[in-house]
C-alpha cells in the first residue's frame, strides 16, 4: 500500500507521447497496465468512483476482453478529473492517470456526440490564443504594470536571467490569479532573484490539454513552446502552475526539454533562511493547506509548501482529514475546470464543495493553496455553501507576500 | 439636381416599427441639408391606413400590392426597383433590422448603386452624404462617403430619438402603382410565435440581466436572488440563452425581446450592439462588468468594474436590509 | 444533395484592433483573421444536412491570411472539398467579394449547380452589403436570410426553412432548390474538431486553387472610406468605487432615490 510519501512519478516519460492503445504492449508502462489484478482500489479511491460507469479497473478488464470500444461512446470519462488518486493507490503501480486514462479519453473525444460547450470553447481558445479564457495573447503580460516591482520581459530585454518564470494562464489573466502573480513577483524581487518572464510570447504549457484528451492540441503547444525556449538563455525554469510543471517534467522531454525545472513552492524553500528574515509581519492565521494533485500526490511535494507556511510568524497549521497523498482534488483537472455546467446538469456534487466542507471543519481562517485552479474553485465553493465569511482562500505566495513588510 | 431623401417604412404585422420614426428623424435632417424633400415609402398590402403617422415626411409614397402581403425580401426589393429608377432619389434610408434584412443588398445590386451598411449616423458634408458606420462588432467606426448617388444607407436602430420622427401633421399620400409578382420560388407559410414562459419580460419593471460574464449556468442563481429581492425578473443576452441557461422567452436583444423597464441591471454583459438594441431605452441602466472597456458602460447610467459574483450577493443583502428597515420603520 | 458553403475571413476582435497610419484602414501588424462566426454556423448546418440527407459539402473562400487554417478545419470537420479563390483581397468590400465568388463558383467545373449554397447571414465587416443576397442575385438564386432551421424534401426539391424576425417570432417558408440561405444559427452548435484531425487533413487533403477571376473595372460602386477610428466615447456611465458592500449600498441609495426599492 502506498505510504504518505510514496512517489508515484513515472520513470520513462519520454515515451509517453508515442504510446497508443494499439501499441500498448511495446512499452513497459503499457505492459504494466495489463498486469492489473482487478482489485478495484482505483474505483474505491476515486472521488467520483460511485458515479463512474467505467472506472480504471473496468476499462482494463474491457481492454483485455476486446470490448473497450464501449467506453469510447460513454461519457463516463468526463467525470475523471485526473487527480492521480487511483494511481497513488494502485498496488501494481500502474500509471493510470498518466498513461491509461489519457489514451481512453482521446478516443472518447473522437466519439463524443456532443462535447460540453464550455470545454469545447476552452480547447479552441487554447489552440488559437494560447489560453483557455479566449483572451488576447497581447494582454498576457498586462498584469506586469501593476506588479509594483520590475518584471523583466525577455522579448524586450533578452539578457539571460537565472530564472525563467513561467507564469501560466490563470496567473496572467484571471484577476485572482494576478494577485498570485504580483505576490510572486514581489517575493522574487525581495529575495533578489534574477528572473524574467516570456510575457506575451508565453502560451499554455498544454497539460490541461493532455489530460483533457487532446493530443493534437497538446503537441502543437509543445512545439511552439520549445521554439520559444530555444530563443533565449536561462539557467532554470520556475513555474507558478503545477500543471505546467507536470507538462515540462513528464511530457516535454520527448521534445528535447532538459532545462532545470522547479515549481514555485520548492523553489522558494531553497531561500528559506533569507525568506524568514524578511517575514516580519505577524499574520495571526490558522491555516489549513490543501495539497494539490499535481504538486502533491503526483510529485510528492508535500512538505515544501508547509515549510513555507510555517515560516510565517503567527501562523498555526492544521490539517484536513484528507491530506498529503490522500488529498481530495478541487475538481479542476482533466478538463474539469470547464465542465461545471455539465456536472450541474447531471446533478453531480462538485469536488471543490466537498473539499471546502473539510476545510471549514478544521476551523481554520485560511485555506492555503498552491495551484491556480484552486483559488477560484474554492472561493466559488465557499460562496455556494455560504461560508465565505468564515474562511478565505489564499495562494501560498499571497500569504508570504502579505507577511513581508514592504 | 439632387433627388429626394427616401425612408423605407418598416411595417410588420400591421404596425410601423419604432425604428421607422428614428430613421424619419434622420431623413428630415438630411433632406433639409440637401434642400430636397423627405419621402416615406410605405410598402405592403392594405397598409395605407398606416400612412397617417408618417407626417414627418413631406409625402408618403404608398406601394400597395397583394404580393407585398408576405415578408419576402426579394419581392420588396423588386417592387422598389422601378420606383427608384423612375424617381431617382438621392438617398434611400433603409432600417437595419431582422425584418428588413437583405432588401438593401438586393436593391443595390438590381440598381447598380452603392450600399452603405451599419450606419450609426449620417450627415451631409461638403454637399455629400457621409455616414458613420460601425464595424467589427462595434470596435471601429468608419466615415464613409458613397462615390455616387443614389445610395442606399442601412440605418442602425437608435440613430435618433423616435419621437423626433413622429408628427401630428398629415402628409399627402401618393398611391404608386407597381407591377410586381409573388416569388415563384419562395413561398411564405406562417409566423411561429415564441412560447411565452412564466414571465413576459417586456412587461417587467425591474430586470436583472445576465451575460456571458457569469461564466456558468450555476451563477445565474445569484442573479435570480437579486431579482427576487428587488421584486423583478431575470433575463439574459443571446449567448446565455443559446447555452441554455435561460429559456428563449428571456432573451433581450435584436432577435429577442425589446424591453424598457425602469431598472435594467446588466450583469456580466459586454454590451454588444445586438443586445443594446433591446434595452437601450430602459429607465435606469446599471452595468457590472470586470472589463472597464466593455461597451455596455457607454450605454449605462451607472457602472461598476467588479466581479458579478461578488457584487450581486452583496447587493441582495443590501436590498434585503433596506427592505427590512423599511418594514420595521 | 450538393451543398456549397461560402466562408469569409474577418478580423478577429479578440485582438485589440488598431488603425493604420493612413487613418483609413485597419493596421495589419497584429491583425489576425478568423472565419466569420456565422459562416462557421453555415458550415455546421451544411454538415448536419449532409449527415441527414447524404451528399457532398464543398467549402469556398477568397484567399486571405489564415484562410488555409479555416479550410483545413472545414475539411477535418467533414467537408468533402475546399476551394480557395486566388487574388482575393476584397478589403471591406463584400460586394467585390461576392462578384469574385460568383465568377469563381461558375468557373470550377462541376461545382455549380448546387442544391444549396449556405453562408452566414451577415459578417462584422459587411460595409457595402451582405454576401447572401448579393451572391444570390449574381447567381440568380432565390434567397432567405437569418435562417435557423432547414429541412429538405429531396424528392420535390423544396426546403422548408425557419427564419428569425423580432421578439422571438420566427417565420416559416418553403424555398425551391437550388437556393441560397443566409444562416444565423445551425441546429446544433458548431462541432469541435480535434487538432490532430486538422493536422491530418493538412497532410492528406488539398485545398484546390481557383485562379483569380478577371474582373471588369467598375463592376460595383465604390465607397470612399474617409476615416477609420475607434468609436468616440461620447457617453459614459458614472462609475462607482469601493468594496462590494460599499457599492451595494450606493446602488441601493440610487434605486431608493427612484422609488425602485
Amino acid at each position: 500500500m502506498a505510504t504518505a510519501t510514496q512517489s508515484i512519478t513515472t520513470q520513462s516519460a519520454p515515451l509517453l507521447c508515442e504510446i497508443s492503445l494499439e501499441n500498448l504492449t511495446e512499452f513497459p508502462e503499457g505492459r504494466r497496465v495489463l498486469t492489473c489484478i482487478q482489485c478495484g482500489t482505483c474505483a474505491g479511491t476515486c472521488p467520483y468512483g460511485e458515479l463512474m460507469q467505467y472506472p480504471p479497473r473496468r476499462i482494463i478488464a474491457m481492454l483485455r476482453s476486446g470490448e473497450v470500444e464501449k467506453v469510447f461512446t460513454s461519457d463516463s470519462l468526463l467525470e475523471c478529473v485526473a487527480c492521480y488518486a487511483c494511481t497513488a493507490k494502485c498496488p501494481r503501480g500502474i500509471d493510470l492517470t498518466g498513461v491509461l486514462l489519457p489514451l481512453i479519453k482521446e478516443q472518447v473525444l473522437l466519439h463524443l456526440s456532443a462535447m460540453p460547450a464550455e470545454l469545447q470553447k476552452a480547447l479552441e481558445n487554447k489552440l488559437r490564443y494560447g489560453n483557455p479564457m479566449g483572451e488576447s495573447p497581447r494582454k498576457r503580460a498586462a498584469w506586469v504594470k501593476t506588479a509594483g516591482v520590475p518584471v523583466r520581459i525577455l522579448s524586450e530585454d533578452p539578457r539571460p536571467p537565472d530564472v525563467l518564470w513561467y507564469v501560466e494562464c490563470y496567473a496572467s489573466y484571471y484577476p485572482r490569479g494576478q494577485d498570485n502573480a504580483r505576490a510572486t513577483a514581489r517575493l522574487f524581487h525581495a529575495l533578489g532573484i534574477d528572473f524574467a518572464i516570456l510575457g506575451n510570447e508565453e502560451k499554455c504549457a498544454g497539460e490541461c490539454g493532455r489530460l483533457s484528451w487532446e493530443r493534437g492540441l497538446y503537441t502543437t503547444l509543445m512545439e511552439y513552446n520549445m521554439l520559444v525556449f530555444a530563443k533565449y538563455q536561462f539557467k532554470k525554469i520556475v513555474t507558478s502552475c503545477p500543471h505546467a510543471y507536470d507538462a515540462f517534467r513528464y511530457r516535454y522531454p520527448i521534445m528535447g526539454f532538459n532545462y532545470e525545472l522547479s515549481s514555485v513552492p520548492p523553489f522558494l524553500t531553497r531561500y528559506l533562511p533569507q525568506l524568514k528574515s524578511l517575514l516580519k509581519r505577524k499574520l495571526n492565521y490558522t491555516i489549513t493547506y490543501h495539497d494539490s494533485c499535481c504538486l502533491g500526490r503526483h510529485n510528492s511535494l508535500y512538505e515544501e509548501p508547509r515549510a513555507l507556511l510555517q515560516a510565517i510568524p503567527g501562523v498555526k497549521l492544521v490539517e484536513m482529514v484528507h491530506n498529503r497523498v490522500n488529498t481530495i482534488c478541487c475538481g479542476g483537472g482533466g478538463g474539469g475546470m470547464w465542465l461545471d455546467t455539465y456536472y450541474k446538469t447531471k446533478g453531480i456534487e462538485r469536488l471543490s464543495e466537498r473539499r471546502v466542507k473539510e476545510a471549514v471543519a478544521t476551523g481554520a481562517d485560511v485555506l492555503a493553496v498552491a495551484c491556480p485552479y484552486e483559488v477560484s474553485r474554492f472561493e466559488d465553493a465557499l460562496k455556494v455553501l455560504g461560508h465565505e465569511k468564515k474562511m478565505m482562500v489564499r495562494d501560498i505566495t499571497e500569504l508570504l507576500a502579505e507577511a513581508i513588510e514592504v | 439636381m439632387a433627388g429626394n431623401v427616401w425612408v423605407i417604412v418598416e411595417q410588420w404585422r400591421g404596425q410601423i416599427s419604432e425604428i421607422t420614426y428614428e430613421v424619419l428623424a434622420l431623413g428630415k435632417e438630411l433632406a433639409t441639408a440637401l434642400a430636397c424633400d423627405l419621402q416615406a415609402v410605405l410598402l405592403g398590402h392594405e397598409v395605407k391606413r398606416l400612412a397617417g403617422s408618417l407626417g414627418k415626411a413631406d409625402c408618403v409614397l404608398c406601394v400597395d400590392h397583394p404580393a407585398l402581403a408576405t415578408p419576402v425580401a426579394e419581392t420588396f426589393a423588386r417592387a422598389l426597383v422601378p420606383l427608384c429608377r423612375a424617381r431617382t432619389p438621392e438617398a434611400i434610408l433603409m432600417p437595419l433590422t431582422n425584418v428588413s434584412l437583405g432588401i438593401a443588398s438586393l436593391l443595390a445590386e438590381e440598381l447598380g448603386i452603392s450600399c452603405v451598411n451599419f450606419c450609426r449616423d449620417v450627415r451631409v458634408v461638403d454637399g455629400r452624404l457621409q455616414t458613420r458606420s460601425v464595424l467589427y462588432g462595434g470596435k471601429m467606426e468608419a466615415m464613409v462617403k458613397p462615390a455616387q448617388t443614389p445610395a442606399i444607407l442601412g440605418i442602425l436602430p437608435g440613430v435618433r430619438p423616435p419621437d423626433d420622427g413622429r408628427s401630428e401633421a398629415a402628409a399627402p399620400v401618393e398611391d404608386v402603382a407597381v407591377e410586381v409578382e409573388m416569388s415563384s420560388t419562395i413561398r411564405w407559410k406562417c409566423y411561429i410565435e415564441p412560447e411565452i414562459g412564466d414571465v413576459d419580460i417586456s412587461k417587467q419593471e425591474l430586470l436583472v440581466s445576465v451575460g456571458r460574464g457569469l461564466q456558468s449556468a450555476d451563477n445565474v442563481a445569484v442573479a435570480t436572488e437579486v431579482a427576487e429581492a428587488l421584486g423583478g425578473a431575470v433575463c439574459g443576452s443571446r449567448p446565455v440563452i443559446d447555452q441554455g441557461w435561460l429559456p428563449l422567452s428571456r432573451q433581450v436583444g435584436k432577435s429577442g425581446v425589446v424591453v424598457k423597464p425602469k431598472l435594467y441591471l446588466a450583469a456580466g454583459i459586454s454590451g454588444a450592439p445586438e443586445h443594446v438594441e433591446g434595452m437601450k431605452n430602459s429607465g435606469l441602466i446599471i452595468a457590472i462588468n470586470t472589463d472597464e472597456q466593455a461597451p455596455i458602460f457607454h450605454v449605462a447610467h451607472y457602472g461598476v468594474v467588479a466581479d458579478v459574483m461578488e457584487l450581486l450577493p452583496a447587493l441582495t443583502e443590501a436590498v434585503h436590509s433596506r427592505k427590512e428597515v423599511k418594514s420595521h420603520a | 444533395m450538393k451543398i456549397i458553403v461560402v466562408l469569409k475571413m474577418v478580423p478577429d476582435v479578440v485582438e485589440e484592433l488598431e488603425v493604420a497610419a493612413d487613418g483609413k484602414a485597419l493596421d495589419t501588424e497584429y491583425l489576425r483573421l478568423i472565419a466569420n462566426e456565422l459562416d462557421t454556423q453555415a458550415l455546421e448546418e451544411a454538415l448536419l444536412l449532409k449527415e441527414k440527407y447524404g451528399g457532398t459539402v464543398a467549402v469556398v473562400a477568397l484567399d486571405a491570411p489564415e484562410v488555409d487554417d479555416a479550410l483545413f478545419t472545414a475539411l477535418a470537420k467533414g467537408a468533402d472539398q475546399a476551394f480557395k479563390v486566388a487574388d482575393g483581397d476584397a478589403a471591406l468590400s463584400t460586394r467585390a467579394g461576392a462578384y469574385r465568388l460568383a465568377q469563381a463558383l461558375s468557373s470550377v467545373p462541376g461545382l455549380l449547380p448546387a442544391d444549396l449554397i449556405l453562408t452566414g447571414a451577415q459578417a462584422i465587416d459587411d460595409l457595402d452589403g451582405l454576401t447572401a443576397p448579393l451572391l444570390s442575385h449574381l447567381l440568380r438564386l432565390p434567397q432567405l436570410g437569418i435562417v435557423t432551421q432547414v429541412s429538405v424534401d429531396t424528392a420535390s426539391g423544396i426546403a422548408t426553412v425557419l427564419r428569425e424576425f423580432a421578439g422571438g417570432v420566427r417565420g416559416e417558408y418553403e424555398i425551391k432548390l437550388p437556393a441560397m440561405l443566409g444562416i444565423q444559427a445551425a441546429e446544433k452548435p458548431p462541432r469541435y474538431v480535434p487538432v490532430a484531425k486538422v493536422l491530418a487533413a493538412r497532410k492528406s487533403k488539398a485545398i484546390q486553387s481557383v485562379p483569380a477571376p478577371t474582373m471588369a473595372d467598375g463592376g460595383w460602386p465604390v465607397l470612399q472610406i474617409e476615416q477609420m477610428a475607434k468609436p468616440e466615447v461620447t457617453e459614459h456611465a458614472q462609475m462607482l468605487q469601493g468594496t462590494p458592500e460599499e457599492i451595494a449600498n450606493q446602488l441601493c441609495e440610487i434605486l431608493a432615490a427612484r422609488g425602485l426599492v
